[in-house]
């Protein structure tokens, strides 16, 4: 196969800094190191302790956007395109804004200003203009007494649309560039396109002993989190916003609201307040957070916009459907020679996250195994469907999923076991990528022992009866990424603490807890450095007015970052307090310990002694009020070309899965019967919200692989193209209890020199190899590979009766059990 | 143009209500932002997601496809309801405890439907758990944490009730 060179014209897309590198800020570097335990041994860390907002979560008391209700408050509801592609020619709101109860009417006039996350591809405003591009876009937007009202007004809008061409996959898009789905796009209907190439693949791939090469299908699918989106905005009367929004990203909500609405950003605050699941969905501004401040900017009232479950679907920003060539080559000894990957990416009717999207397609496939040369092409295009966007794993679950079965047929043809083959080829620790990628803390073997272990592997692996299989697969992710997504040198995370002589200490931050416990995880770090007792400590989150900027809950960068922010800000007042007790007690600040509510000496605990409480009050009377700021900033990090800071992350965490699957062999039906996921958290600061996480992941990963499609229906008698297919949660399969497979959840701690106390990432790393570990499982089963998702039982049948499985799975157990002969 | 009103009464949480309700007013509404009772979750507004159940007389309901005039006269249990005195509920204990709740819209529904069966089944099976869950969607946790809470609170519930 020819490989085909990269489109001229590729959008020039700066890959952003604004000052030099040189100038970066380095976080302090205390002799003790990060990982260590201020006192020898961990009082709080690594406990099996609760969140600290559990309780107002299971007693019904914690608050969430929809929760909030406000002195006058209206109710907003947005008019959303019926066409897929339509040109706005007319709006008439005059009836509507006749009705009883309607307050205001809003269209794209009155929101001009272009948005985007990605400061470079501004392409989105809060309510068309000139053009809806997908069937959902939001065109107008009415304020009422009631929702109902608003309802009842909306259909009282009269739009006059010219349709137009629908593009809806990705062969449509890039064979009729004159259908241009986004008139910002520089060239047709290309997104984004990336090609970088590390080393020689071709002359590696030709003195390869065996190359496999396949064609791979990753449909799209959505977050689904419980809550919807829902934002309650107050324009006061001094001229100041509030708005209150289940966002994961306060601070860039903050930046764009006051673009879009025309205000200085220090007279807008954003409050998230609890918010009910998110996984990437919340992670970019929505029509809402505009429409309801603009709508409040008018009235001079609150206004609450709650979007429908159906909304939910059509505001999306999901996984991204991709379709994926390799070629990957290997010698006889199972060593990796070259990689070699073609993709195509859907990107629906914005950019969103999708610059970024297309550069991780490629760049985070390059760990955790070596590879000699490595070359990626990448295309994300625009179609006339909602838009894509991150979701948990972003851009890199799809190409891990290709890969990672690409890897278990070579196994296959040089008779390795898949484990042995992944085993043999480990980057290894403290090391660099083909693509430039520092590797800190690796613990990528023991996560493959642990689950090669705790699965019984070897009894499984090609000896379990036709039907039932077991599959391997690895992977890598990031913990945070290197850059902020507006060039800018300031701290990515910061901490205010105060420490009150009552004895409680207050940690404010920017950061957003969506459900994984972040919040908790400073109330840990808190703990842990000022010997406090939970309940003793405060954490004031994600209120840009209150607490100091952290960029937001994603790419799974909480812990590292804001972690690292609050370990700096908590050692600074240990340090404080320790020097004003040991000159009291006339011995080294090294001596003195805070632990579990105590202040004393290593030398003599039992005389040089005090309460936590004292020992604050005792440092407050010789040094003033207590209080501290922390901050963090990633090293220089990244390879040194164009977009080689993509990728790039401070920390990289690694993760193995083992599936079992029972196949159903007159329905196609695939039960994973369990999955065995091992994750390399580098140290677990709580492990039960660690293995909150790996199994929320493995489930979501299960999901993708065997049941979530969103998809969109072609034109049909009543309807154009662009249709969701079910936007429901009916519709849209999401398991239920009984359907979610068994998880066991398997920590390895590899602790890293630079993640607070050797925490990395868990959010979003072990989602990625459940979806190949089932297919390579299924193909142990029934002899049949699953390239393309969902594994569904149409999908299995028709590959059960396209050739003889039967054959082929008796073929795959053959080489290896010759070799258990010899 | 505004529908007629009518009164509703019924038993919240062991108190007497009244509230005006619309015969389109769902008990999700009423509960919700007549009542102030904001712990049941709206996820789907049509009876998928669970995320609204609440306790009718001992059966669990989805509150967001009952409408509120069907409740007159009932005894509804919300998870506003469930600990006594400021404690909270084993199974609400059990749940915090053992990380159960990650992101905590679908909890107060989870909490209904498990509390529903261990009212009617202090010592049930895994499947058995699993079928009283079924009609409530959790998207954080795979559900698993969320089973060993509920085996946790039956464990607890039969040893402060003297049972085995």
């Amino acid at each position: 196969m020819s490989q085909e060179k990269p489109r001229s014209g590729t959008p020039a897309i700066p890959t952003g800094r604004a000052m030099p590198r040189e100038d970066r800020l380095s976080p302090p570097n205390w002799p003790e190191g990060r990982a260590a335990a201020p006192n020898g041994t961990f009082s709080t860390i690594g406990k099996r302790n609760r969140k600290v907002e559990g309780l107002a979560k299971v007693t019904g008391r914690a608050i969430y956007a929809d929760d909030i209700t406000l002195p006058r408050m209206l109710h907003a509801k947005l008019k959303r395109s019926i066409h897929a592609h339509a040109r706005i020619l007319s709006i008439d709101a005059t009836e509507a804004l006749a009705m009883p109860g309607v307050h205001a009417v809003i269209t794209g006039k009155d929101l001009p200003a272009w948005f985007g996350i990605i400061p470079w591809t501004e392409d989105e405003q809060a309510l068309c203009e000139e053009k809806a591009r997908y069937v959902g876009d939001a065109i107008a937007a009415v304020a009422a007494d009631s929702e109902r009202i608003a309802e009842e007004a909306l259909a009282k809008i009269r739009v006059e649309y010219e349709v137009l061409p629908a593009v809806t996959d990705i062969d449509t898009a890039l064979s009729h560039p004159e259908w241009k789905v986004n008139e910002k796009a520089a060239e047709g209907n290309i997104s984004k396109q990336v090609f970088l190439e590390f080393g020689d693949v071709e002359g590696q791939l030709a003195a390869s002993d065996a190359v496999v090469e396949g064609d791979y299908w990753y449909e799209g699918s959505t977050h689904a989190p419980i809550e919807p989106h829902c934002c309650v905005a107050e324009f006061d009367a001094t001229g100041f916003l509030t708005v209150w929004s289940s966002t994961q990203v306060a601070h860039y909500l903050h930046r764009d609201l006051a673009k879009v609405l025309g205000l200085p950003t220090q007279r807008v605050r954003v409050i998230q307040p609890v918010v009910g699941g998110a996984f990437g969905g919340k992670s970019e501004p929505f029509s809402l957070e505009f429409c309801s401040a603009k709508l409040s900017m008018i009235t001079g009232r609150p206004v609450k916009i709650l979007y429908t479950r159906e909304e939910v679907f059509y505001a999306h920003r999901g996984r991204h459907p991709m379709r994926m060539h390799y070629r990957t080559g290997i010698r006889r000894d199972g060593t990796l020679t070259g990689v070699d990957a073609k993709i195509a990416i859907d990107g629906g009717a914005y950019s969103s996250f999708g610059l970024v999207t297309t550069y991780y397609s490629g760049q985070l496939l390059t760990a955790p195994y070596t590879m000699p040369a490595y070359r990626f092409d990448s295309t994300r295009v625009f179609t006339n469907k909602p838009c894509c966007g991150p979701k948990r794993g972003h851009g890199s679950v799809q190409p891990r999923f290709a890969f990672e079965c690409q890897l278990d047929k070579l196994a296959e043809k040089i008779a390795m076991d898949p484990i042995e083959l992944r085993r043999k080829n480990f980057i290894g620790e403290h090391t660099r990528t083909v693509n430039g990628m520092r590797i800190t803390s690796n613990g990528f073997l023991q996560c493959l022992d642990e689950v090669e272990r705790a699965a019984g592997w070897s009894g499984k692996f090609r000896k379990l009866p036709y039907g039932r299989g077991v599959g391997v697969a690895g992977s890598m992710y990031i913990s945070g990424t290197n850059y902020c997504i507006y060039p800018n040198e300031m701290p990515q995370a910061a901490v205010h603490l105060r420490l009150d002589r009552s004895g409680r200490a207050t940690v404010m931050c920017g950061i957003s807890d969506i459900g994984q416990g972040a919040d908790s995880v400073l109330a840990y770090i808190v703990c842990e450095e000022l010997g406090l007792e939970l309940r003793d400590v405060r954490v004031v989150a994600a209120d840009t007015d209150l607490t100091p900027v952290d960029l937001g809950s994603y790419s799974s960068r909480e812990t590292f970052m804001c972690g690292n922010a609050c370990l700096d800000a908590a050692r600074k007042l240990r340090h404080d307090i320790a020097r004003v007790l040991a000159d009291a007690w006339g011995c080294e600040p090294a001596q003195v310990t805070l632990a579990g509510g105590i202040a004393c000496s290593t030398r003599d605990p039992q005389r040089e002694c005090m309460s936590v409480k004292d020992a604050f009050q005792r440092a407050e009377a010789k040094l003033g009020t207590l209080g501290s700021v922390g901050w963090y900033q990633t090293p220089k990090l990244g390879g040194d070309y164009r977009g080689g800071t993509i990728g790039a992350s401070p920390a990289y965490s690694f993760t193995a899965h083992v599936a079992e699957v029972d196949c159903d062999l007159e329905t196609g039906f695939v039960r994973v019967k369990k999955l065995w996921v091992a994750h390399d958290c580098g140290r677990a600061l709580n492990p039960v919200t660690v293995e909150g996480q790996m199994e929320g992941s493995a489930y979501m990963g299960a999901a993708e692989a065997l049941l979530e499609t969103q998809d969109f229906k072609p034109a049909a008698q009543y309807h154009g193209p662009g249709l969701h297919h079910g936007p429901s949660l009916l519709d849209y399969r999401i398991p239920t209890s009984l359907d979610t497979p068994e998880f066991e959840s398997l920590i390895v701690e590899s602790i890293d020199p630079e993640g607070p106390y050797g925490a990395k990432e868990a959010g979003e790393g072990p989602l990625h190899p459940s979806v190949p570990a089932i297919a390579n499982a299924i193909h142990d089963a029934l002899g049949i590979r699953c390239d393309r998702l969902p594994f569904s039982p149409p999908a299995v049948l028709k590959l059960l009766r396209a050739g003889d499985a039967r054959a082929e799975w008796e073929r795959a157990r053959r080489p290896l059990a010759a070799a258990g002969a010899r | 143009m505004p529908a007629t009103s009518f009164i509703l009464r019924l038993s919240v949480n062991g108190d007497p209500r009244e509230c005006a309700v619309t015969p389109g007013t769902t008990l999700l509404e009423a509960l919700r932002y007549e009542m102030g009772l904001t712990g049941s979750k709206q996820g789907c507004d049509k009876g998928d997601c669970g995320a609204c159940t609440v306790v009718m007389d001992g059966q669990p309901v989805l509150a967001c496809i009952t409408l509120a005039m069907a409740c007159e006269g009932r005894a509804v249990t919300t998870i506003e309801g469930l600990a006594r005195h400021g404690v909270p509920h084993e199974v609400q204990d059990a749940l915090d405890q053992s990380g159960g709740a990650q992101c905590g819209f679908c909890t107060p529904g989870i909490l209904m439907s498990a509390w529903a069966l261990l009212e009617r089944n202090r010592n049930p099976s895994r499947d058995e758990i699993a079928q009283a869950l079924s009609g409530n969607l959790c998207r954080c946790t795979g559900y698993t944490k969320i089973f060993e809470a509920v085996e946790q609170a039956a464990l607890r519930m039969r040893a402060a009730r003297g049972e085995r």
